[in-house]
Parts: structure tokens; sequence; C-alpha cells
């Protein structure tokens, strides 16, 4: 069309893409390197080639924790799904107003680290403060008990770190549905909630499993929530990843680990992806 | 073979009144054009028709019965939606089948109900396509067939046609309103296309800012509008502020004209008003002798099946339209005499 | 599904959110040093003292640091990334934008360590400027995903118009595309900073017992002793997100920058 040549664009990649290989890329190669390290007590770690960081996952140990940990993503993608579709799909609905007031605070929560999250709902929950307090306030309980640590008490915190991925994922596509087919659904006879089920649900099918995956993936990486709402026994992967670098100086497990955390979160973002481009390929 | 009557309808979102107390009544059987601006109103009637927006005062009879707290889902009527709402995740067939189904409908029954109405709406292959297989024209037969499903009491239609491209239209107005006319089915057609209410409806009901300005068959709408909105409206029309000197005569470009008694507003009051006149009554002649006035020519538009002329009448513009065998040999600039064949014409409130 | 009974799930929801948030208020107001809900008196020498002890004001002079200097930088990363992807379009642009966003993707914990390994093997493991960085990378997912939108948004014959009134390429983004996108590198920008603000396992891992920030001091006194400044710094944490994120509401249509743009569904 325009027959004068235009510069090449690639010295505007040249700095993002330099960053990112230097700074990401780098730390993956080195990281995966590191796994096959051996351990130097009392330092860090030197170059070796040795399996057998990898061989420990063998072990009952690691197999209970792999189960904890994926057993407590599921349980909280679950519930936050379940949860955040009618809130996305009832939120849509709403004035434009009363939308973004909701959204702001949306995304005020998702900024939330776990650090905040953990200390939040540790305070909710315990016995000088919070539900404890309020429980014996209104006679429910003799004496004020903490709800912390504990399952229940880790899983709600999870929940409450999912929840704001699961409706930043399902909000969009529900606020895009068509308002005229659970119309359409009434007009041929459907009850509300027989539209719901039989027309919403499947079309926004995929937006839901993408939060699934969505939320499963960032719940499995939480590193933090486990210590201080839950008990020892429900330490997850990431939690013992950052004990064996940090507290046990064993880095090369630690790597170890993370590269088996990060193959996991890679096959599942893949699946969210090919999810993605299915309903793509579909809406055309 | 339902007849519809509302009575003293009106709906209010919020401060603003969208329908403001609506009477209408509506034979069975009939092809019922809601037409009106966008805005209007037409659509929230339409709704509240269908149930799927709640009155805020008056009522919706259907043969006589009242339809008030009756939910969208169990008045049994069928709607064709402006976005059309086919299904996305289920095919030709299965949309079409799927008020049969919630409906309990046997298996065996459902499908050759379904191949009846594929027929009827011309589509006889495509059961196993899947929507977004469909062409623009095929989705809104199968729209059509899924509204139709139940054999509804009422059929409604909310802009049904405004997605398909000009040609495709006017074939499917036609099909449409055949359509209409095999199956004697009640059917009220929401549209801001005044082409399309000529060309389909039986009674044309014209809206404006949620009041029902005229209902009537729409030939008396085109020759006798209620008042000039309806007249710019329905067609071109040519609009000129005059005064009411008499029954059956009015006053402009200083000369009185006669007017028929009776054409649009009826009472004989005496006072400002506007002449209603279509463009295919002004009559140019380029001879001055027999001319009533004289007008200058500003603008010629040959569109080949018709030939258009705008006129400057003492400051006025007014448009005359003819049939090329009756093209008067002018040209731009020139003094031209003009005739109005006023028996037609109507005298609408300003 | 009733009015009553919608508003009342919203309701509901809104309240499991805000609960943790409200009491952690009241306990950031309790006038003795313990964390008490109701809170015992009223006081806001917390907030004060976040100020004035010295190893929770430097905590907090590390944050503002590292959280703005992180921001820019990450919004230097994504600005050029984010023009090439979309003028250049095809399977290496969208590519790019996937390793641009991997890092905010991945379990947090894993890029934590890939930094850490990294910083350990050039030597600059505990330096601040070793955070700041890590940050960068691992927050230009937002910036990136949040200037795309606003590229999105750029129609291609505004810019053609442009050129054919004379504009090179560098005027027509001068005079054309940055002021367009200007609100959406805002966005990215302070959502980077706001995260970078409350980020954890990464500042912990790459220096944490060196460049100490206002989370890792939090979690710190989690173990060794409680104090009301942590509810205090937490409070400050939700108001300043709720803050920017109300002003990139107000200024822009949210709802909008969500993607909940229903006219241009195909």
């Amino acid at each position: 069309m325009n027959p004068r040549r235009e510069p090449a664009l690639w010295p505007l990649a040249l700095f993002p893409c330099a960053a990112l290989t230097v700074f990401f890329v780098f730390p993956f190669a080195i990281m995966l390197a590191v796994s096959f390290h051996r351990r130097v007590e009392g330092g860090f770690f030197e170059p070796a080639f040795e399996l057998s960081n990898y061989l420990r996952f063998l072990t009952p140990f690691f197999g209970k924790i792999l189960a904890t940990s994926i057993g407590l993503a599921a349980t909280a993608a679950i519930i936050v799904v379940v949860a955040a579709f009618p809130f996305s799909y009832i939120l849509s609905r709403m004035r434009r107003r009363a939308q973004s007031v909701i959204l702001v605070f949306i995304l005020s929560v998702l900024s939330l680290s776990e650090v905040i999250i953990g200390f939040a709902w540790s305070t909710l929950l315990s016995r000088t403060a919070g539900v404890g307090n309020l429980f014996h306030w209104i006679g429910l309980v003799e004496t004020p008990r903490a709800y912390t640590p504990g399952l229940v008490s880790l899983l709600l915190g999870l929940v409450y770190l999912g929840f704001p991925y699961a409706v930043l994922v399902i909000y969009p596509a529900v606020s895009r549905l068509d308002r005229e087919l659970p119309e359409a659904a009434r007009m041929s006879g459907a009850s509300p909630l027989r539209a719901f089920a039989s027309v919403t649900l499947p079309i926004m099918r995929r937006s839901i499993t993408g939060a699934l995956i969505l939320v499963f993936v960032f719940t499995l990486g939480a590193y933090l929530l486990p210590q201080v709402l839950g008990r020892p026994r429900h330490w997850t992967l990431p939690v013992h990843i950052t004990d064996q670098a940090i507290f046990q100086s064993n880095i090369p497990f630690a790597a170890a680990m993370a590269m088996f955390l990060l193959l996991v979160s890679l096959a599942l973002v893949g699946l969210s992806l090919i999810v993605g481009n299915e309903r793509q390929g579909a809406s055309t | 073979m339902s007849g519809l009557s509302i009575r003293s309808l009106s709906k209010v979102f919020g401060g603003l009144t969208a329908v403001d107390d609506v009477d209408l009544e509506i034979p069975g059987g009939k092809l019922i054009c809601l037409l009106g601006p966008s805005g209007c109103g037409k659509t929230t009637l339409l709704r509240l028709i269908a149930g799927l927006e709640e009155p805020t005062d008056g009522r919706i009879l259907v043969d006589g019965q009242d339809q008030s707290g009756i939910p969208a889902h169990k008045r049994d009527f069928g709607m064709v939606f402006q976005s059309l709402a086919l299904f996305p995740h289920l095919s030709v067939a299965e949309n079409i089948a799927y008020p049969l189904k919630i409906r309990g409908v046997e298996r065996a029954d459902c499908e050759s109900r379904v191949q009846e109405l594929l027929r009827l709406v011309k589509l006889p292959d495509a059961p196993r396509r899947r929507i977004h297989q469909l062409s623009g024209g095929q989705r809104q037969r199968v729209a059509i067939a899924r509204a139709l499903a139940i054999d509804p009491s009422l059929f409604l239609l909310d802009e049904p046609l405004s997605a398909l491209d000009a040609n495709l239209r006017e074939h499917m107005q036609i099909e449409l309103s055949q359509l209409q006319k095999t199956l004697g089915i009640t059917t009220i057609v929401v549209t801001h296309d005044q082409r399309e209410a000529m060309t389909m409806a039986d009674i044309v009901v014209v809206m404006d800012r949620g009041r029902v300005l005229q209902a009537a068959r729409p030939i008396e709408v085109y020759r006798k509008p209620a008042n000039s909105f309806v007249a710019g409206f329905i067609g071109s029309s040519n609009l000129i502020r005059c005064r009411r000197v008499a029954a059956d005569a009015v006053e402009a470009f200083g000369r009185t004209i006669p007017v028929p008694f009776g054409n649009g507003v009826s009472s004989a009051g005496v006072g400002d008003a506007m002449l209603s006149i279509r463009p295919e009554d002004v009559v140019v002649r380029p001879d001055l002798e027999k001319a009533e006035f004289r007008g200058s020519v500003e603008f010629v538009r040959d569109l080949g099946s018709s030939v258009e002329i705008h006129l400057s009448v003492q400051g006025v513009t007014l448009l005359s339209a003819s049939s090329p065998r009756d093209r008067p040999n002018v040209s731009v600039g020139q003094t031209v005499g003009i005739l109005l064949h006023t028996d037609r014409a109507a005298i609408t409130a300003p | 599904m009733t009015l009553l009974l919608q508003r009342g799930f919203i309701g509901a929801v809104l309240v499991f959110l805000v609960a943790p948030l409200f009491v952690v208020a009241g306990v950031s107001v309790n006038r003795p040093k313990r964390l008490l809900f109701p809170p015992d008196g009223f006081s806001l020498k917390w907030y004060i003292e976040l100020f004035v002890q010295n190893e929770w004001a430097n905590a907090l002079t590390n944050s503002v640091i590292i959280a703005m200097l992180a921001g820019l930088l990450a919004v230097a990363v994504a600005l050029p990334l984010a023009l090439f992807i979309w003028s250049r379009g095809g399977l290496l642009a969208r590519a790019l934008f996937g390793l641009g966003i991997a890092p905010f993707m991945l379990p947090p914990v894993v890029s934590a360590l890939g930094f850490l390994v990294f910083w350990i093997s050039v030597g600059l493991y505990g330096n601040i400027l070793a955070t700041i960085v890590s940050h960068a990378i691992f927050l230009t997912a937002l910036p990136l995903v949040a200037i795309s939108l606003g590229l999105e948004e750029v129609e291609r014959p505004l810019i053609e118009a442009a050129r054919t009134m004379g504009a090179d390429r560098r005027t027509v983004f001068r005079t054309v595309v940055f002021p367009l996108i200007r609100p959406y590198v805002i966005s990215g920008f302070v959502f980077a900073v706001v995260l970078s603000l409350n980020e954890y396992i990464i500042a912990y891992m790459v220096a944490g017992f060196t460049a100490e920030t206002l989370p890792i001091r939090i979690f710190n006194s989690l173990r060794y002793g409680y104090t009301p400044i942590m509810a205090a710094v937490a409070v400050l944490f939700v108001l300043t997100a709720a803050v920017v994120f109300g002003a990139v509401a107000f200024l822009g249509d949210l709802p909008r920058l969500f993607g909940a743009h229903r006219s241009e569904e195909p």
C-alpha cells in the first residue's frame, strides 16, 4: 500500500525482550540447573548433576504434601466459582455506577497479598477479636475461643484469595451475554431457574472452566496462608518450597519442587488457553 | 385467533414514562405494527404484552382474560427477539424443539413438529446445523419457527428484520406477512421502518413518547394522518404552516385553499394548523397560466422510477414527485406553476 | 431469582469480603498494644507509630521506593512491548505477550525462587535493586494487559488518516496513539505500584532480611509479637488500593476496562 519503506519496529522490542530474557528466562534456566545441583551444608549449592532431588518426590511424605495441596486448591476453586458465577451474573445486571463501586472493591481485595489476607482472617477468627468474641457475646458459646488455625479457616482464606480472580474472569463473559437469550428461554415457557440452567449456564460453560483452572492454579500457589491459617499438616507445596529454600537452606531441593509445581501449573494454564481458543473459534 | 385489549397501560422506569396511558383494541387474527422512532415506547409496550416487564398501571387482556400476575413463561406466547436470541449451544432442531421439550412433549412428536416447522419456514434441510453456520436470513427463519413451535396464542416480534440487508428484508417482510395470513395468528410486530409497517400491517399503531398517536389501516394513516408527527413519519409529506379559516378551507401563501372536510382533524375549529400534502399531489406545470401558485425550481432528483422536484414557494420548500412519464420539462432556477391536489390533503394539528 | 434474593446474595458476599477488613480496621484503633475487637478505646496512635518507629518507618520507605521504581520499570518494559505486539500481530507477537504475562501467571513461589537463584548467581542477593527489578519483571503483566486493551481501542483508520496528513511513525505515536492510550498506561502503572506494595514472597526471598518491606514486617510481627501497627498498615493498603482503583474507575469506564462491552460482540 505504502511504497515508502517503514523503519523496522524491532528496536521497540529490543529492551523488553532483553529485560525479560535476562531477568526471567535466565533465572528459570538457572533454577532448572540448580535443581540438579548438590546442596552444600551451611552454604548454597555446588554444580553437579544428580537426580536425588527429584527422587525425593517418590516418598509417601511428598505424596501426602501433593495430595494436600491439590485437595485444598480444588476445594477452594469449586467453592469460589460456585459463589463467583452468580455474583458476577447479578453484578453485571446492576446499574453501571453500582457495578463500578463493587468492582473497585473487588480489585482492592485482589491487590491484597497473602500476608494481609492471612493476618486479617487470623484476626477475624481469633479469640480476642472478631468471631470468637461475637459468638461469646451473643451467647452461642460459653467461653470465647479461636477458630484458627484449622482446615475451615484455611479454606476461608483461600476462597478469599481466589474469589476476585474468578470475578475477573467470569464478569466480562456474563456482561457480554446477550440478555435476550434467557428472555427467549422464558418466552419459550422455561421458568427463570430452568432458563438459567438450560441456557445461561451451558453458554457460560467455558468461562466457568477457565475460572476454575485459574483459581486452582492461584490457590495451588498459595505460599503463606497454609502457614498462617492452617496447621502443619495443611502445609502445601509452596510452603515447603519456601521452607526448604530459606530455613533448610536446601535450594536444589526447593528448585526441584518449584520445577514440579511449575509443570503442574503450566499444564493447567495451557489447558485453559486451549479452552479459551475453542471459545473464540466457536463465536466467529 | 386471540383478541387483545390494552386498558390504560403505563410503564414508568425510574421517573421516565416509557408507556403512557395506552388504550388499544386489537382484533384476533390480524397483523399489527407498532411503529415509531427509537425510544417511543414501542418495544416496552411489546415487552409488557409478553410479560417480560410488569406494568406500572393498567391491564392487558387476551381473549378477555386479565394477564396481570401471569409470568412470561406461563403465557404461551411466541416471541422473536431483535437479536433473535438463538441458543448458540444448541442445533437448529434443538432450538426449535426447546419450547416443546420444556412442555414435556414426546420425542417423536417433537421431531415431526420440528420437521413441519422447518418446512413452513422453508428450511427443510437444516435441522442438524449449528446456529453459527447459518446466514442472517436462515437465522431469522429458525427464530420464527421456534416462536411458532407451540402454536402460540400471540406472536410477538421485536424489530425482527433489522439485522438483514435491504433486499432480503423486503423479501422477508412479504414472506412473514404471507405466513401470518396462512396461520391466521394474532401478530404484533415492532418496527421503526414505515415501509415495513405499510408492507405487512393490517393495522398500524403509530407511537411517540409513550403515547399512541393513531391506530388505523395503513392507507388511512397515510391519507389521513392524525397530526403532523404522523404525517411526517409515514412517508414523506409537505407540511405547510397555514390558518384554518373554515371547516373546509385553509389560508396559505396568501390564498384560500379548499380542503375536503373530514380529512385529518375533523373538529372545525378556526386557527393555526398544518396542511399536510403528499409530494405526489403537488403538480408542477411549466406554463404559468393555469397555475394556482408560482415557485422556483431548486433541485431536480431523477430516481429512475420517479422524479422529485424541490420547489421554493414564498420561502417555503415544497417537494413534488411524479412518475417519469409525467415528468415536467423544467430545469433548476426556472419559475414554474404549481397545482395542489387538495382532495387528498389533510389538515392536522400544528 | 427475585430481586431481593439477588441483592441478598450480593450483600452476603460483600459482607464476607468486608468482614476481615472491618475487624482489622477496628483492631487498628485500639488504645492498648493488643489486638482487640471491639477495640478498647479509640486512638490513631498506631498510624503515627508506623511513621515514627524505626523498623516500621524503614519498611515503609523501602516499600514505597520499590513500588514506585518497579512500577516505572514495569511500564518501561511493557509499553514498547505492547506497541510492538500491537503493530506486528501474528504468532511471534502472541508468544511475546505470553512471555510478558508469564512471570505474573506462574505460582509466585516459583517466580520468587527463580529470582532468588538468579540474584545469588550474579551476587546481588539481598540488594534492594534485586527486589526492584524482580518486582518490575513480575508485574510487567499488568501494564502490558492494560496498554494492550487501550491499543485495541485505537482505530487503525485514525492512524491512516494521520499518515495521509504527512505524519511519520514517530509523530503519529506522539500526537495520536499516546494521548489515546495514556489513561491505560497510567492504570497499568498504578496497578503495578499497588501490587508491588502488597507483594510478599518475592521481596522476602530476594532480599527479605536486608531490604525489609511492609508485608515482610507484618509477617515477622505475626510470628514475633503482635502490634496494632500491622492492622494500621493493612488498613492503609486497602485504602490506597480503593483510592487508586476508584480514581481509575472515575477517570475511565471500569466495567469496560474489565472487558465488559457487549456492543462489540461479533
